[in-house]
């Protein structure tokens, strides 16, 4: 537990030195908001049917580029042999890690949802939401992890990083997009909870096999 | 008595391409094994191993008396390593970045050792600036301190010399020298056969992926092993000494 609170702390003080990952990650997030505003300005109507899947587009894409800058910054003086070198299990690394990335979407998160609501005039502030927000993050970081360790030590790793993660992360996606719009059609709890119970369970399968898987992911 | 170092047949291959074709070495506690040889022939390959950030494809090996397949992690407590790469955060202070080191080995008492270490490496002073702002050599330093502050019975250096100005180098010869003293072993790969002919109480050759030669340090001059190595690995002094920079 030191250890991967460690692991967290030095992500996390790294992080507010540099913003070399949130920053972007936000500011790309951001964009992606505007653009999808921008062509959908004159369907309105067609708002609350698309708002969710747009506003998980933006995290996705976004998403990717943090898990990406994440683990650049661990290879850039070795780093993350540095805790290879560590009489800690792989899982304990991939944990930190995952937690690590965790955060700093959930940060870009909580700043976009408030945007996002204002632009499309959209009720971003239910609790379903949020919920779901934070399991379907949780889900998308425990896979990410172990995809952006896996594409380090491949060649042109910026494009194998999302071929590879996308279609494995797809699951939690859909719930997530498919929850949210539960919510924003207005539906109770019960309509969000199914969504919400099956992004719940991809999240345990996830961070599982990336613990598990980890190890093997870092080895040569 | 458990030897520091016990290799047998070990063997890596990266695809169709064999780095190490069948080592076999042994060292003994209070020695420091000078490995050199040419460029690919598997010293960083060796290190890598034996540090567990590579998987050997055959062969056995034992560090401190520790399977280095069955008993991986804690092994890692016994070894100390020093690369290319430092491992350092750029962005983290001296202090903090051996902080975060020893919290990952649950160093005892971990501030003293700190102090400690930093005293050692001629670190006081510096141990409050980010890694970014110190020179090359500095870091080099503080890359030595993070992987003796835990006490490790085994240093694993690859070309420690890199990189290091004469009063570092001066300053890694006797820490090394404390350590063997103290009853550690090293396994150092090295170009500079000055310098590891002066750090090294054995020497060997690796040359395509094999120990081609190992003797103790008192048996060979440098002439002798000048010639010997041109003879085994067919590069020549020259070669070396380029390498080496």
């Amino acid at each position: 537990m030191r250890a991967l609170l460690s692991i967290l702390w030095k992500d996390l003080l790294l992080e507010i030195r540099t913003k070399e990952t949130v920053t972007p990650v936000l500011v790309f997030a951001l964009l992606v908001v505007v653009i999808f505003d921008f062509a959908l300005e004159p369907r309105r109507d067609l708002i609350v049917t698309v708002a969710p899947g747009v506003l998980w587009a933006s995290i996705t894409f976004a998403g990717v580029l943090g898990l990406s800058r994440t683990f650049t910054l661990e290879q850039e003086r070795g780093g993350l042999q540095g805790l290879m070198l560590a009489p800690i299990g792989r899982e304990v690394i991939y944990l930190g890690k995952f937690l690590s990335s965790f955060i700093f979407m959930l940060a870009v998160e909580a700043a976009i949802l408030p945007v996002f609501s204002a632009i499309f005039n959209l009720p971003f502030f239910l609790p379903q939401v949020w919920v779901q927000a934070i399991l379907a993050t949780l889900g998308y970081a425990a896979v990410g992890t172990v995809f952006a360790a896996m594409s380090l030590n491949t060649r042109a790793r910026d494009i194998m990083l999302p071929v590879l993660f996308f279609p494995i992360v797809v699951p939690v996606l859909m719930a997530a997009v498919e929850g949210t719009s539960a919510a924003l059609r207005g539906e109770s709890w019960s309509g969000a909870l199914r969504w919400i119970q099956l992004t719940a369970a991809f999240d345990i399968i996830f961070t599982v096999l990336g613990a598990m898987t980890f190890g093997l992911v870092l080895k040569e | 008595m458990t030897p520091a170092i016990e290799i047998k047949g070990l063997q890596k291959s990266y695809g169709p391409r064999p780095a190490l074709r069948g080592v076999d070495l042994s060292l003994a506690f209070g020695q420091a094994l000078a490995i050199f040889g040419p460029n690919g022939s598997g010293k960083t390959t060796l290190i890598k191993v034996l540090a567990t950030l590579a998987q050997a494809d055959g062969g056995t090996a034992r560090i401190a008396g520790l399977d280095l397949q069955q008993s991986e992690t804690a092994l890692r407590r016994r070894i100390g390593v020093v690369t290319h790469q430092t491992y350092l955060y750029d962005d983290l202070t001296s202090y903090e970045n051996l902080r975060f080191y020893g919290r990952l080995f649950s160093v005892p008492h971990l501030e003293a050792r700190i102090s400690e270490v930093a005293a050692l490496l001629g670190l006081e002073e510096r141990m409050h600036q980010r890694v970014r702002t110190l020179s090359h050599g500095l870091q080099k330093r503080l890359s030595i301190a993070r992987a003796v502050l835990h006490g490790p019975q085994v240093l694993l250096l690859d070309e420690p010399e890199a990189g290091l100005d004469p009063q570092a180098q001066e300053v890694l010869a006797r820490l090394l020298a404390e350590h063997l003293h103290g009853g550690g072993a090293a396994l150092i790969t090295t170009h500079n056969v000055e310098q590891g002919l002066a750090l090294g109480s054995h020497v060997a050759i690796l040359a395509q992926g094999r120990v081609v030669y190992r003797q103790e340090r008192p048996a060979v001059t440098e002439a002798e092993f000048d010639e010997t190595y041109a003879r085994l690995t067919g590069a020549s002094r020259q070669a070396r000494d380029e390498a080496a920079q």
